[in-house]
């Protein structure tokens, strides 16, 4: 790990352009998706807290909005992991093999 | 009433339940045999697929406490127990955000490996396993009293033996079969849970002409609108936000969750087995949702909460309603498979810390025989599953809901902080991750010790009874009719008078466990006819003579009691207050953990660390290096 040889191929590595556009990319996405999630979440809670009569509200029948609301908040934080995969496996893991053929690794 | 053969001897969950364990036990021998390496011990050879690892994670985390536990919280208070899956499920889109695909390519077999990447080895090992034993440790303990009970009231077998049972089976799967075994045991459980829970969920919708708009409306025709609003469950928005972040975060941070990682070939499976898992757990909690709303509405919650107060043999109770003893004991037997899948990958994950992090990583250096690791870590599962089994029997009882939460808070607190600094902080040190991890540690479990659900639920349980009859018998009181002066009541005030003080020695008797079981016995004696079936003129007179002998007994009894019981502890006593005023300490442990982790890796720079930040940051990134 800590030869010299391997030293230089790690400085290549993080001044290739292609890695610098995975990491930051990666960390966009992860961040991005993370600040949705949070949101979706404690937008959630918010409502609760703060506005119940909100939630109370008739939706259809004697449905009130807060269930198709809670039933959102679980199929959307699956959407977002759905998003997630599907970027990784378009862009992400083709910009891995990128760098991963030019050192060889 | 509905009748009901839930608490007696069932053969048929037995037969089923004897079926899972022969198969899994099967498994287990063929396990045996593929276990060899530590790779094979604890990361089941790097072989499992994403789509199985999915499986398996759904596996490892839908416990029985949320099977049975929120579709009993949602046939008992409605909407509320919707609030509660929630929660459960948002953590996974953290883990598969932040922390999957580093956690596989720079850990080989638990996530103290990541976090001690780049800084001091034995330091953070021993501060990460105390991190991970306690999660085990109070997890197991929830998990087994838990079982105890439930097994008892499904199977009606002895507390005992039922922790005995689930603790020798759990052993048995880790010790023999390692990681496979324990995979698999996952696996099967998720495939019969998620399969259960669909059957009852289309049995459930058949009965209402496949609408849940006819569902919700029976329900709100019983229970009033109120049931489909948020209610009381949700008071203080700091309380929620508090529970949220736990919940949230402690999910990312649960060892044997995060151990699973290591199971599959590379990141990539990884992060599929996220996508699996989240698709899986999510359609579960709606399953579970239906099922305690079907079961207030088919079952009805007076049956419910007869024969468990805090609603959990809702599922139980719909399934025996509309699939007859079959389909109860199949379930039945679901549930036990389910508890045991939990136990299993929370010792083995209990194990690996022990064995990898505190025998290898702090007490041998870094330097042990793999067989010796092995010996260790299958010595390790004995030793946890006895104490899991031993804590079980000694918290027989006890009201043990808080250690859910502490396991959680401790989880967000003490694990996760100084996973996610350790993986995207640069100048994260060694000093400001053993700071972190402890003090996640402490303070979650001391301001847990000091809130409303231990400090006066538990530890001044018997001043908050004693206060909480004495204010309900002063409100009772206060409706009680006085005769304004020179006058007497009339016929009708007295009749409501007397009524009243009957309300209130009856809460009074509570007080006196004793007198209570009296009074209970004597209501067995109680005669009852069929709907629309006048009781027979002896019957009758049999529950005229054991109404007079209950009336006899509160007027005579109470008094002493109120005395002896109550104003005997009131009097001295205030009334108990939390020192710590939420009921999660998730936002403030979490809170002190990142910022003393901060602050600490600010005063201590440590070079080192920071130049294999680009290293970390490669391997995280592309997989080089990665464990195979």
């Amino acid at each position: 790990m800590s030869s010299k040889s391997s030293k230089k191929t790690t400085e290549e590595i993080l001044n290739d352009s292609d890695f610098q556009s995975l990491s930051s990319q990666k960390n966009t996405i992860s961040i991005i998706l993370t600040i949705l999630e949070l949101v979706l979440y404690f937008g959630f809670i918010g409502l609760i807290a703060f506005n119940k009569p909100f939630l109370a509200q008739k939706f259809s029948g004697s449905i009130t909005i807060g269930i198709p609301i809670a039933v959102c908040t679980i199929f959307f934080s699956w959407v977002l992991t759905g998003i997630y995969i599907f970027w990784a496996n378009n862009k992400y893991d083709v910009l891995v093999k990128k760098v991963r053929e030019k050192i060889g690794g | 009433m509905q009748e009901t053969i839930i608490g007696q001897y069932n053969p048929i969950a037995v037969m089923f339940f004897l079926l899972f364990v022969i198969s899994t036990l099967g498994i287990t021998y063929w396990a045996a045999k593929r276990t060899r390496t530590t790779k094979d011990f604890y990361a089941a050879g790097r072989s499992v697929t994403g789509f199985q690892n999915g499986l398996a994670l759904a596996g490892d985390y839908m416990s029985a406490a949320s099977f049975l536990g929120i579709a009993g919280l949602v046939s008992t208070k409605g909407y509320d127990g919707l609030i509660y899956s929630v929660g459960w499920l948002v953590g996974w889109p953290i883990i598969m955000f932040l922390i999957s695909e580093p956690l596989r390519n720079l850990g080989k077999y638990t996530f103290a490996d990541v976090v001690a990447y780049r800084l001091n080895q034995r330091p953070i090992r021993a501060a990460a396993a105390a991190g991970s034993l306690v999660v085990v440790l109070t997890y197991l303990i929830a998990q087994m009293v838990g079982a105890g009970t439930l097994i008892k009231l499904m199977f009606g077998i002895p507390f005992e033996v039922a922790v005995l049972v689930v603790g020798t089976l759990m052993i048995s799967y880790v010790l023999f079969g390692g990681m496979i075994a324990t995979t698999w045991v996952q696996i099967i459980k998720a495939g019969l849970l998620l399969g259960g829970a669909t059957i009852l969920v289309l049995m459930t919708l058949y009965h209402f002409g496949f609408s849940y708009g006819e569902l919700f409306k029976q329900a709100e025709a019983l229970y009033t609108n109120k049931f489909l609003e948020p209610g009381g469950l949700v008071t203080s928005p700091l309380d929620a936000f508090s529970l949220g972040l736990a919940l949230m975060f402690g999910t990312a941070g649960l060892p044997h969750i995060l151990m699973r990682f290591y199971t599959v070939p590379d990141a990539r499976a990884a992060r599929k087995s996220v996508f699996y898992a989240t698709g899986f757990i999510g359609y579960f909690y709606i399953l579970t949702v239906t099922i305690g709303f079907g079961a207030a509405v088919i079952v009805g919650q007076k049956l419910i909460m007869s024969i468990d107060k805090g609603g959990n043999m809702a599922g139980p109770l719909l399934a025996e309603a509309l699939g007859g003893n079959l389909f109860l004991g199949f379930l039945a037997a679901v549930a036990f498979a389910t508890i045991l899948a939990v136990v299993s990958g929370l010792t083995l994950a209990g194990a690996s810390a022990f064995s990898h992090d505190l025998f290898v990583g702090v007490i041998r250096r870094g330097v042990a025989a793999e067989k010796e690791e092995v010996k260790v870590a299958k010595i390790a599962t004995v030793g946890l599953g006895i104490t899991a089994m031993l804590l079980g029997i000694l918290f027989k009882g006890q009201n043990v809901a808080f250690l859910v939460g502490l396991t959680f808070a401790i989880a967000a607190s003490a694990n996760f902080p100084a996973l996610a600094m350790s993986i995207m902080w640069k100048k994260f040190t060694t000093k400001g991750a053993v700071a972190s991890i402890y003090t996640g540690l402490t303070v979650a479990t001391v301001l847990l010790i000091l809130s409303p659900t231990v400090w006066v639920d538990i530890v001044h349980k018997n001043e908050k009874a004693a206060w909480d009859i004495k204010e309900k018998v002063e409100k009772i009181n206060k409706d009680l009719k006085i005769a304004a002066p020179g006058q007497t009541l009339t016929l009708e005030d007295e009749a409501a008078n007397r009524k009243l003080e009957k309300d209130a020695a009856t809460e009074i008797i509570a007080a006196d466990i004793a007198v209570k079981g009296k009074i209970d016995t004597l209501k067995k004696g109680l005669k009852t006819a069929p709907e629309g079936v006048i009781l027979s003129p002896a019957d009758a007179d049999n529950n005229k003579q054991v109404n007079d002998q209950i009336d006899q007994m509160l007027v005579t009894e109470s008094p002493r009691i109120y005395r002896e019981k109550v104003e005997a502890v009131t009097s001295v006593s205030p009334k108990p207050q939390p020192i710590f005023p939420l009921k999660n300490p998730g936002i403030f442990s979490m809170g002190a953990a990142f910022l003393v982790g901060i602050l600490f890796s600010l005063m201590s720079r440590e070079k080192e660390a920071e130049a294999k930040y680009e290293d970390e940051k490669i391997r995280s990134c592309i997989g080089i290096g990665a464990e195979d």
